[in-house]
């Protein structure tokens, strides 16, 4: 009995769906792009719908995508490969809020840990090798944890592209966050 | 069969996901040896950290103080929601699935439309389980404005913060001013209790682990001190489990959460880690830790 052996890859037949207390917003610079951004995300089984900002983020395009915003990843990562990058992503409860930006790091002995949000990245000091990750949430932190860790800062494959969730988008921070405080070695 | 009414009336059901998107919904019994969680004695799967070290955790209490049955609902999902979301469909469907003494949710994709169901599917079931949830389940609790529902909550500081913020929907999201190291934990508790984001009793898992009850600090717990358990990835995760088991098993709940965080402490002290140190060297500990601990050690 080898582990996972017992099982087949399915297709996945459930399309996500909205979270109506948890969304997001992204503006764009123009209502061509909201429009290209609209298709895109809803050919993609996302049910998202455009709407009129609030007026703390009118900037002349009066029109917004609104998605359930712990894919936030995800949807920028499809929208990125059709060429369409928004000019900012935030909540629908609180528009001003602005990603965790504030870093804890902390040192034990060899390693350094750095703490973005709720996620924390662990690594040793003169090789930049990943030793541990913890915190988070969504239900990507154990998968991306399982391609990070024994990798550097710099083979590790980012959160950003491997993982979907607001979990993961913090743990790309940290990541960035660590490769600023350890130089590279030489090769 | 009187032995297996007291394991039924001890039962602890966990719902949550395994880092493999090609696992379906599976449920059944679980058992924990050298690093491996079992399900049903079919399928198996490493104890690394997120709902498996839970598991492993779990077990090993039950197994060595209370013997309650231990149960799980699992999927894999990889991050995009479909393997939390067929979890979600199948206990709404199957709602006997959630007839246990306590029900932890734990690693699930966090969406408030699904969310609102299970507590619809929950207002059903007499007498109602105690309600544990941590990781991205206690999320979508505090999103939905139903924080309050719930009997225990496991916050690390991160987690706290958000809980504190009434306006963050997610922890990225959380305001600079509550993240900030100087806060003191107890005004990000009380802030989190005051805007209606907390449950009925929270075990804060930090430097210093804080016992809350109904919005009052009780206890404090910080010896053995042991910093690396900060940054291994499960510690967190074997903390729920432990209490979650000790509840399961009919203690109380105030008494069940000063116990698992000396518990959890104690098998990080023995286990003697460094920051590398894998989630299951803890996990192995447990037995020795909860025994010593009992004993009046700590």
């Amino acid at each position: 009995m080898g582990i996972l052996s017992v099982f087949k890859r399915k297709k996945n037949l459930l399309k996500p769906e909205q979270s109506s207390a948890s969304e997001g917003m992204l503006v764009f610079e123009n209502t061509s792009e909201v429009i290209k951004a609209e298709r895109v995300l809803k050919d993609a089984g996302y049910n998202v719908r455009v709407m009129g900002p609030p007026p703390e983020l009118r900037t002349g395009c009066d029109l917004v995508v609104v998605f359930p915003i712990v894919i936030q990843l995800q949807v920028i990562r499809l929208l990125k490969a059709e060429g369409l990058e928004p000019v900012k992503t935030v909540p629908v409860s609180s528009p001003l809020l602005s990603p965790v930006s504030l870093f804890h790091v902390k040192e034990f002995g060899d390693f350094i840990m750095v703490r973005a949000a709720n996620m924390k990245l662990s690594f040793e000091k003169g090789s930049g090798l990943i030793v541990n990750i913890s915190g988070g949430g969504c239900p990507d932190v154990p998968f991306v944890a399982a391609q990070m860790i024994g990798k550097t800062l710099w083979d590790a494959p980012s959160p950003r592209e491997i993982g979907y969730t607001l979990c993961a988008y913090a743990l790309s921070l940290a990541l960035e966050h660590g490769k600023s405080l350890c130089p590279r070695p030489q090769a | 069969m009187q032995e297996q009414l007291e394991r039924e009336r001890k039962s602890l059901t966990v719902v949550g996901t395994l880092p493999f998107p090609e696992v379906p919904v599976i449920t059944g019994d679980v058992e924990y040896s050298n690093g491996i969680i079992t399900i049903s004695g079919r399928w198996t799967f490493p104890a690394q950290r997120g709902t498996a070290a839970l598991l492993g955790a779990a077990y090993e209490v039950l197994k060595n103080h209370g013997g309650g049955l231990l149960r799980a609902v699992l999927a894999g999902d990889n991050g995009q929601g479909y393997g939390s979301r067929a979890i979600y469909r199948y206990l709404v469907e199957n709602p006997d699935v959630i007839r246990t003494n306590v029900l932890v949710f734990h690693y699930l994709f966090p969406d408030v439309d699904w969310h609102g169901k299970i507590i619809i599917a929950l207002e059903k079931i007499s007498p109602r389980p105690i309600l544990i949830a941590d990781a991205g389940f206690m999320y979508v609790a505090k999103m939905s404005g139903q924080a309050s529902l719930y009997d225990l909550f496991t916050p690390d500081v991160g987690e706290l913060a958000f809980l504190a913020d009434e306006e963050a929907p997610h922890p990225f999201y959380t305001r600079g001013f509550l993240l900030h190291e100087n806060n003191r934990l107890f005004d990000l508790i009380e802030r989190a209790y005051s805007h209606g984001n907390a449950a009925k009793n929270l075990l804060v898992k930090a430097a210093v682990d804080h016992i809350v009850v109904q919005g009052q600090l009780v206890a404090t717990i910080s010896e053995p001190n042991v910093p690396e358990l900060e940054a291994i990835g499960g510690t967190g995760d074997t903390l729920t489990g432990i209490v979650s088991a000790l509840v399961a098993s009919r203690l109380e709940i105030t008494d069940a959460m000063v116990l698992a965080a000396k518990t959890n402490r104690m098998a990080g002290s023995l286990a003697k880690p460094t920051v590398a140190t894998p989630i299951t060297n803890l996990i192995e500990k447990i037995p020795y830790a909860l025994n010593k601990v009992l004993g009046g050690a700590v």
